[in-house]
Formats: structure tokens, C-alpha cells, sequence
């Protein structure tokens, strides 16, 4: 892990944010439009993944920690994501 | 000495130093056993959040739409952020800069700092509207599952101020970092669940 990946890691969760406020902010989620849901959760997996692998540094960890964390994050990502499907349908 | 009374004297712990890159986990496993119970419980309050949106997207619509998104977004912002200057706190203590690390551990406790002031600000705006605790379920579910991960990340704070001055005084380097790990690793877990919490309750509608 060097400073500079830490750095474009930052960056890239930074514009990660950037993109689901202006999902959030155009509105298209309060359509309740399901892709746009699937986008803002995508992002929030994306994020999640980065935040869980190289900050927490699982990435270079037992496998099983790796699994069970990026497992819980697709569980309540894909859960979610059935949820807004559901309201949409 | 013979074999067997060496072999009865138990083994001081073993020093922490970094293994082979494949197989290490970083700070204490009792933090992670701790992410695994606090991802579990927010886990179901986000699925309960969701279910009680389904059931009833009126009132859920309502009360979502007095929630600022720019708040929101604006404390993901500042999370990520406390989340990467711990990170490199972390990366500088490890290169044996403690200074440096302080510095950037002082930065990440800034911005944990911010994300609790605009976090209060949000109740403190949401109380003078009137919002009421028991008055229904997103109340109820908004206030619960903000304020809990509220609790967390003042938590957080707290175990970065505690670290700040060990760091500076270079109690910390490489191969002996245990305890700086441990409280990122708690830190990021605070991260990670906002990650889930932002879209689910400002951005999804």
C-alpha cells in the first residue's frame, strides 16, 4: 500500500460520491427508476469493495475475513436492490 | 533445562510483525470479530429500513423528502476522507514518520470531527421541524439507524484522539503498529456502513 494508491483511492471514492449526488440530486432515483437504483447501489458496492479491500487491506488477508466482508456487502447490496426492485415493479 | 520444562513455560505473544503479503490481518481480532457483529446488526436495519419503505412508500416518501441530500452527501465526503487520512496516518507511521502520522491522524479526526457537527446540525434541524422519534416507522428507523452509526463514529473519534499524542511521541513504527491498525480498522468499518446508509436513506427513493 503506497501513499499514492491511498491517494487514488480517495479520489476515485470521492467521485464515486459525486456521481450518486447527482443521480440523487436529478432526481432519477426518486422516480424510483430501477437502473438508477441499481447505478446509486453499483456505486455504493464499488465503494464499499475499495473501502474493504485495500483501506481495511483484506486484499492482503486470510481469505476467509476477505470473503465475509465482500460477502456481506453484496448480501445488503443485492437485498437492497431487491427492494427497490420490488417498489418499482 | 531439559525438553519438557522448556516445552511447559508458555510463549511470550508473538511480536507483530508484517508476514508475507498473503496472509495477514491487520490490528487486533477482536476489532474484527466486533466489524463482523456491527455489520451484521446494521445489515438487518438496513434491510428493516427498506421493508418498511416498501410497506408503507408513502410515508416514507414523505419523510425522506425533508431530508437534505446535499447533508448527505457533503458527510460521505467527509467520511471517506477521515477514512484515507487514517489510512495514510497509518502508511507514515509505517515508514517510521510519526510526526507525519500524527499530522494525518489529526486530519482524519478533523474530518470525523466535521461529519459529527454537520450530523448534529441534521438533528438539530430535524427536532425544531418537529420530528418526533415515536411519532411512525421512518422516524423511528431514520433517527435509529443514523444515530447508532452517530454513536460509532463518535467512538471512532474518540479512539483517534486517545492514538493521537502515542503517535506523535513515536510510540508507534514499523512491525509495532497494533493498535493504530486496530482503530482504523474500526474506523473504516463506520465508513463502510455509510457507504450502504447514504444511498438507502438520502438517495434512494
Amino acid at each position: 500500500m503506497t501513499a499514492r494508491r491511498i491517494n487514488v483511492i480517495w479520489a476515485v471514492l470521492l467521485l464515486a460520491t459525486a456521481l450518486t449526488w447527482w443521480l440523487g440530486e436529478s432526481g432519477s432515483a426518486t422516480r424510483a427508476e430501477l437502473a438508477s437504483a441499481a447505478i446509486v447501489l453499483g456505486l455504493s458496492a464499488l465503494k464499499g469493495a475499495l473501502i474493504v479491500l485495500d483501506y481495511m487491506e483484506l486484499r492482503h488477508a486470510p481469505a476467509l475475513w476477505r470473503r465475509l466482508l465482500l460477502g456481506w456487502l453484496a448480501a445488503v447490496v443485492l437485498l437492497l436492490l431487491a427492494a427497490s426492485a420490488w417498489h418499482a415493479r | 533445562m531439559t525438553g519438557a520444562a522448556t516445552a511447559a513455560l508458555p510463549l511470550p505473544p508473538a511480536p507483530d510483525t508484517p508476514q508475507a503479503p498473503a496472509q495477514r490481518l491487520p490490528g487486533d481480532l477482536v476489532v474484527w470479530l466486533l466489524v463482523l457483529l456491527e455489520l451484521l446488526t446494521f445489515g438487518m436495519l438496513f434491510v428493516a429500513f427498506a421493508g418498511a419503505r416498501l410497506r408503507d412508500p408513502a410515508l416514507f416518501a414523505a419523510g425522506q423528502a425533508t431530508l437534505d441530500l446535499n447533508s448527505g452527501a457533503l458527510n460521505t465526503v467527509l467520511l471517506v476522507s477521515a477514512s484515507a487520512c487514517a489510512a495514510r496516518a497509518l502508511h507514515a507511521v509505517r515508514a517510521s514518520h510519526s510526526r507525519a502520522g500524527a499530522r494525518w491522524l489529526l486530519a482524519a479526526l478533523a474530518f470525523g470531527l466535521g461529519f459529527l457537527g454537520v450530523k448534529s446540525l441534521e438533528y438539530v434541524h430535524k427536532w425544531q421541524e418537529g420530528l418526533d422519534v415515536a411519532e411512525n416507522t421512518f422516524a423511528m428507523l431514520y433517527v435509529g439507524l443514523t444515530g447508532f452509526h452517530f454513536l460509532h463514529a463518535a467512538v471512532g473519534c474518540l479512539l483517534f484522539a486517545l492514538l493521537w499524542a502515542p503517535t506523535r511521541r513515536g510510540a508507534y513504527g514499523p512491525g509495532n503498529c497494533h493498535a493504530l491498525e486496530t482503530v482504523t480498522v474500526f474506523w473504516h468499518m463506520v465508513d463502510l456502513l455509510w457507504m450502504v446508509l447514504f444511498p438507502l436513506v438520502y438517495v434512494l427513493r
